[in-house]
Parts: structure tokens; C-alpha cells; sequence
């Protein structure tokens, strides 16, 4: 404080006797602004509250083991929402396998192995550019590129009930087929589409946190680029890569545009036997009760809804918990 | 290295709880008996017939645990449009098929079997406080409706009647239901007024037209009989008489013109599957009964029989286009042999 010039006799506003002094003013400037931003801040917890007060009150009522174990119904007091809870797991657990991999890999061809050719370096910095804009293309875009790519393989196959490939029957849980059809594997590649971006981003980011020094101390330990990328600075890298995953994944589950366009189909009573199986997922099963007349199944979409809302704070729980668990000092 | 076998231990229970639960919770789910018979029947097509196939669907699936019946909405259009590639064995359809939808079966080797299974009204309703209107002629539903359309408050419409605004609820431009009501309005090469609000959600129009009183919309009966509490029922004055939508005037083909057939078309390829005739079957035996439930008006029982009948010799094509590809007027009861 001591080494801010004050002054000694503060100026007195010209010509405003009797009005208050500058300080007063700032002050109360200071405080008005405090006030707004905590006002902001708070809109978006008033704004949360009020949505999953008007749920629990709308939807815990129907929320029981029966709910969550039986197949939907045109009996809002016997609608259930299994087979769009198990169709959501199957289709995100395959979009998991196939985005992590590939997202963290490309990641770690962005950050780790800095090209030197000048052909690579243009190649590296358009996907990088690439990225960024996928990142912000609407998920229905994606479900559409996915409807042409993934379910009808640009029709090179045939149709998806005179399938071109198969292997082994509809009984087999190994089965495929291609074209896939509107199955879950087809949704998984989809959704791995939409959040592939994302985890790619995330990925780069936390490789980028790790401190160089790490990585020129195993260079300089004689270990290869291989080595040093497996044992220094993707175990370093993990905590930041498994949120970023997770946060995606908490995405992936809470899609209905791009799954809408592959499943298309709202009333399905038994869960995916096969990764060509029909399914649904909760989003639209949610989407298909909210917009019947009766005000019994706007009730049921909000038991829906707060099953979801259940699996991703929990997706989100097990992100802080990794996190936690695996972050250790550098040095 | 302790941590990171921590972190594999952690990956592994992880995966295998997941798989546990997906592996044994549809066995749990399966349990019971039911008949042995296996297989997959794919539907898709109109938001309107679906509460129908909906109902039938679970009914089914109660009876034959094993057969995977699944139905999608989208739209009569779209629905056609799959089934004529052969990609789905039952069509709803919320009007009978066109002469280009039917070409582009043919082209696919796609034959098909017409199943009308219940009637649907189209209800014109207004808010619950419109207290001057009970009867509109399709002559002034065109003066409000149609493109190029002058009325903008109920006054231009006819004399003594308030100076409140007309504000317009219509379904979606992809629904049967609005095809159907333009159709009956503009004929087939007229247009409908744009100024409407539109929505897909037969919800959101029900929640416009009970929110202002001025308000005018139009959608499939069941909807204005499940919310009849909060809007009021136009009666349709066609020729000399004003008919007001009811399950009996709907069925005797008085409430014209909107009045009309749901209908289901099947692969004639897929009646070969048993699942697939033992749902139609089942479908027909039940028809009645459950469209009665989900809001609809089921058909006179001498029509389920003649449909059972051609489902059973298979009679494939539309009865609903003549020779020459027109349309065939008239009611349902005359016009399906």
C-alpha cells in the first residue's frame, strides 16, 4: 500500500457540494459490480436447481426397480426404461472402444512427434486445424454422415437385409455384417465421430501439461521416442486424458440427434443380443414419452430423465475419482 | 509400478462388471415360458398409426416373448420410403399409398398387402373461451387456411364475431395429418397459408390453441379426445348438416371430410416369416379393441374379416387407386373389397 501515491487531500468533486465523495462513488461502483457478477454466477445454479427440483418432484414418483427393469408400455404406470438403459451402456461402451484408442493416439502423434519434412508439417497442422472444426460441427451432421457411412457402408454391400458380408448368424453374439445396418455398432461409430474431437482435444491438452523436462531427461537416460512416450509422458498425462474421456463419454450417452437417425426406432422391448442388434438409447425413449398428450408419461420422461441425469453425475463421479487417484507430483 | 498394476486391476473390474451386466441381465429380463417362436419384425412409418401398432406390438410381445418386435416414427413418407427398399417388413401409413411410392417398390421387387385397421377423425379445435364458434363450413376453413388467405381476425371471417385475431396451429408438414388436411382443403395442387405455427409435436399445438383465445388448430382425434378438457371441438358443416366428431360419426363415415382410414401395409416377401403372419394375424384379431383404447374408432368387424381374408390369400396392391392410378373416393367400407 505504502508504495501507491495517494493523495494527501483528496480532491472534492467541483462545484457538487454536499454530493459524495469520489471514494464513496468507486466504492459503491465496486460493490454494484461485485453484486452483478455473483447475481451471474448464481443464475446458472437458480437456473440448475429449478430443473432438477421440477424433475425429482415430476419423475420420483415413478422411479422404482420396476422402472428400471422393464421394457417401455403404453401404460405409463408399466412403462420401463431397460432396454434404452442397456441399449445407452452397449452403444457408449463401443464408442469408447473404438474413441479412446484412436483419440489419445491421435494426440499423441500431435504432441509427441513434432514432424520435421515440410510435406508433414503441413499435413500435422491441417489435422490439427481440422480438429477444432469438427469439434463444433452439430452432432445431427454426424448422424448423417454415419447413416452413409456406417449403416448403409456407401451401399458398396448391398442393403442391410441382403447384407454383401456376414459372419456367423444373428444367434452368434460375435455376429457382423456388412453394410451394418441401423445396429449398435453402426451408433457406436457414430457417437465415436462426435465425441472423437473432443477427446482428441483433451488428449493434446494434458500431453502439452507435461513438463518437457521429463521427456529430455528420459531422452537423455538413452531411452527411443517409443519409450519415452509409453513409460513418461502418457502415464503423466492420464488423469488429465481419462476426464477428458469421460467428460466426452458423458456426452456421447446424453446424444438423440445422431442416434435418432441410425436407430430410428422408438419402441424396442428387449436389449441388443449382438452389435448388429436393434436398439434405442435413453435420450430418445425420453424425447418419445415427453411428446405423448398424457400428462402421466410427461411424468415417466421425468423418471427418464433422472436416471440419466444418475449415469452421467456418475460418469462425472468416476472422472474426479480417477483424477484424484492418479495425480501425483512430477518431480 | 505398483500404481500402474492398480490401474490395470482397476480397468479390469471395471470392464468386467460390465460385461457381467450386460451378459446376465437380459437373461434375468427374458425369464419365462411363452411360445418358442423366434425371429425379428421391423416396423416403421406414421407418428399417428404408431399408438396402434404400439399397443399391438406389447400385446404381442406378451404372448410370443421370443419375437423382437421393433417400431419407428418416421412419418408415413418416411416409412415408405424404408419399406419400399425392403428394409422393414410393416408400414403404418396415416393414408394409403401413392402410385410413386409404389413404383419405387415395384422397382425394389417390394410387394405388399393393404391392411386398413382403424379410422381416425381429424378434429379442427379452438380455445376452450371461443365462445362464438361451434360450426364452421369447409368453405370457410378454406377462406381461413388457404394460401393467399385475407382473414386475419375472426370479424373478416363472419360478421358479429369479435375483432380477435386467428392465430394458426398446424402439425408438421412431413405428417400424414397435415398432407391429409391440405389435401381435403387445397386439393392436390393448392397450397396451405404459411403464416402458421407449426409444430411436429401434436403437444405443443394442444398447449397454443388451450393458450389464446383466438386460437384455431387441427390433429388426429385421439389427441383432442385425450384433452378434451382443455379445448373445444369445432362441428364440420360439409353439405347441409353440421357433424361434430364423435367415435359414431367418425365410424358411419358422416363426420366428412375428415374422417379417414389408418392403415398397415405388409411385405408380402416377409408373410412368409411365421413371426411375421402370426403379428399380422394377431394385429387384426386385435385391432378393434385397441384402437378403441389408444383414441382411435375401430372398423365395422365385417371390414376386419374381408382384411384377414386378403391377408390370408395375399392379395397384394393398393385398393385405394384405380386402373389408371387415381384416387377412389368414397367410404372405406365401399371401396375395400
Amino acid at each position: 500500500m505504502s508504495l501507491v501515491p495517494t493523495h494527501p487531500n483528496p480532491v472534492p468533486a467541483i462545484g457538487a457540494v454536499g454530493s459524495p465523495k469520489p471514494e464513496v462513488i468507486r466504492t459503491i461502483k465496486k460493490q454494484v459490480f461485485v453484486g452483478l457478477c455473483i447475481a451471474s454466477a448464481s443464475l446458472s445454479i437458480i437456473v440448475l436447481a429449478i430443473l432438477l427440483g421440477a424433475i425429482l418432484l415430476q419423475g420420483v414418483k415413478h422411479l422404482d426397480w420396476g422402472f428400471l427393469t422393464s421394457p417401455p408400455s403404453r401404460k405409463p404406470e408399466k412403462a420401463g426404461i431397460y432396454p434404452a438403459m442397456m441399449g445407452s451402456i452397449w452403444v457408449c461402451l463401443g464408442c469408447a472402444v473404438f474413441a479412446l484408442p484412436i483419440g489419445v493416439g491421435t494426440a499423441v502423434y500431435l504432441e509427441e512427434f513434432k514432424p520435421k519434412h515440410y510435406l508433414l508439417r503441413k499435413l500435422h497442422g491441417f489435422v490439427q486445424l481440422n480438429l477444432s472444426n469438427l469439434a463444433g460441427v452439430p452432432s445431427i451432421v454426424y448422424g448423417i454422415l454415419g447413416m452413409t457411412a456406417f449403416v448403409q457402408v456407401f451401399g458398396l454391400f448391398g442393403n442391410a437385409m441382403e447384407p454383401g458380408f456376414t459372419l456367423g448368424t444373428i444367434d452368434n453374439w460375435y455376429y457382423i455384417q456388412f453394410p451394418l445396418g441401423r445396429g449398435v455398432l453402426a451408433g457406436s461409430l457414430t457417437l465415436m465421430l462426435v465425441i472423437l474431437p473432443i477427446v482428441t482435444l483433451a488428449a493434446q491438452e494434458s500431453l502439452r501439461a507435461v513438463p518437457n523436462s521429463l521427456r529430455e531427461g528420459a531422452l537423455a537416460l538413452g531411452a527411443t521416442q517409443w519409450q519415452t512416450i509409453a513409460k513418461t509422458s502418457l502415464p503423466a498425462a492420464i488423469p488429465g486424458i481419462m476426464t477428458g474421456a469421460i467428460l466426452a463419454m458423458s456426452r456421447a450417452i446424453g446424444e438423440a440427434a445422431p442416434i435418432l437417425v441410425i436407430a430410428g426406432v422408438v419402441y424396442i422391448t428387449f436389449t441388443p443380443e449382438h452389435m448388429m442388434d436393434d436398439f434405442t438409447a435413453m435420450p430418445l425413449q425420453i424425447y418419445d414419452w415427453a411428446g405423448r398428450p398424457s400428462e402421466e408419461f410427461h411424468r415417466v420422461a421425468a423418471a427418464g430423465i433422472i436416471v440419466l441425469l444418475a449415469i452421467l453425475l456418475s460418469f462425472n463421479a468416476v472422472a474426479i475419482f480417477i483424477r484424484h487417484r492418479f495425480q501425483r507430483p512430477l518431480q | 509400478m505398483s500404481r500402474k498394476q492398480n490401474w490395470f486391476g482397476v480397468a479390469g473390474v471395471g470392464l468386467a462388471v460390465a460385461v457381467a451386466v450386460i451378459v446376465l441381465l437380459p437373461q434375468a429380463a427374458d425369464g419365462g415360458g411363452g411360445r418358442s417362436m423366434r425371429g425379428v419384425v421391423r416396423i416403421d412409418g406414421s407418428s399417428t398409426v404408431f399408438p396402434i401398432t404400439e399397443a399391438v406390438a406389447e400385446e404381442f410381445g406378451a404372448e410370443y416373448r421370443r419375437v423382437r418386435v421393433t417400431v419407428g416414427i418416421s412419418g408415413t413418407g418416411g416409412g415408405f420410403k424404408r419399406f419400399a427398399s425392403g428394409e422393414t417388413d410393416v408400414s403404418n401409413a396415416s393414408r394409403p399409398i401413392r402410385s410413386k411410392e409404389m413404383a419405387s417398390a415395384k422397382s425394389n421387387g417390394v410387394e405388399f398387402v393393404e391392411l386398413p385397421i382403424a379410422y381416425d377423425g381429424l378434429t379442427v379445435v379452438v380455445n376452450k373461451a371461443n365462445d362464438w364458434c361451434d360450426t364452421l363450413t369447409v368453405e370457410e376453413l378454406r377462406r381461413i387456411f388457404l394460401a393467399g388467405s385475407t382473414v386475419k381476425t375472426w370479424q373478416d371471417l363472419r360478421d358479429g364475431w369479435p375483432a380477435e385475431p386467428v392465430k394458426i396451429y398446424s402439425p408438421g408438414t412431413d405428417s400424414g395429418t397435415f398432407d391429409y388436411f391440405k389435401e381435403v382443403i387445397a386439393g392436390k395442387t393448392g397450397s396451405v397459408r404459411s403464416d402458421m405455427s407449426v409444430s411436429e409435436d401434436d403437444n405443443i399445438l394442444v398447449r397454443g390453441v388451450a393458450g389464446q383465445k383466438g386460437a384455431i388448430g387441427f390433429f388426429g382425434c385421439a389427441y383432442y379426445f385425450e384433452n378434451s378438457d382443455k379445448l373445444k371441438a369445432l362441428s364440420i358443416e360439409n353439405d347441409s348438416e353440421a357433424v361434430h366428431p364423435t367415435r359414431e360419426t367418425i365410424e358411419s363415415g358422416q363426420y366428412a371430410p375428415f374422417s379417414r382410414p389408418l392403415l398397415i401395409y405388409v411385405n408380402a416377401k416377409s408373410l412368409d416369416r411365421p413371426e411375421v403372419t402370426a403379428f399380422v394375424t394377431f394385429y387384426l384379431e386385435n385391432a378393434a379393441e385397441l384402437a378403441d383404447e389408444v383414441g382411435y374408432v375401430r372398423l365395422p368387424q365385417s371390414l376386419y374379416d374381408r382384411v384377414a381374408a386378403n391377408v390370408a390369400a395375399r392379395r397384394t396392391g393398393t385398393q385405394f387407386l384405380d386402373d389408371q392410378n387415381n384416387k377412389r373416393h368414397g367410404p372405406l367400407t365401399d371401396i375395400y373389397r
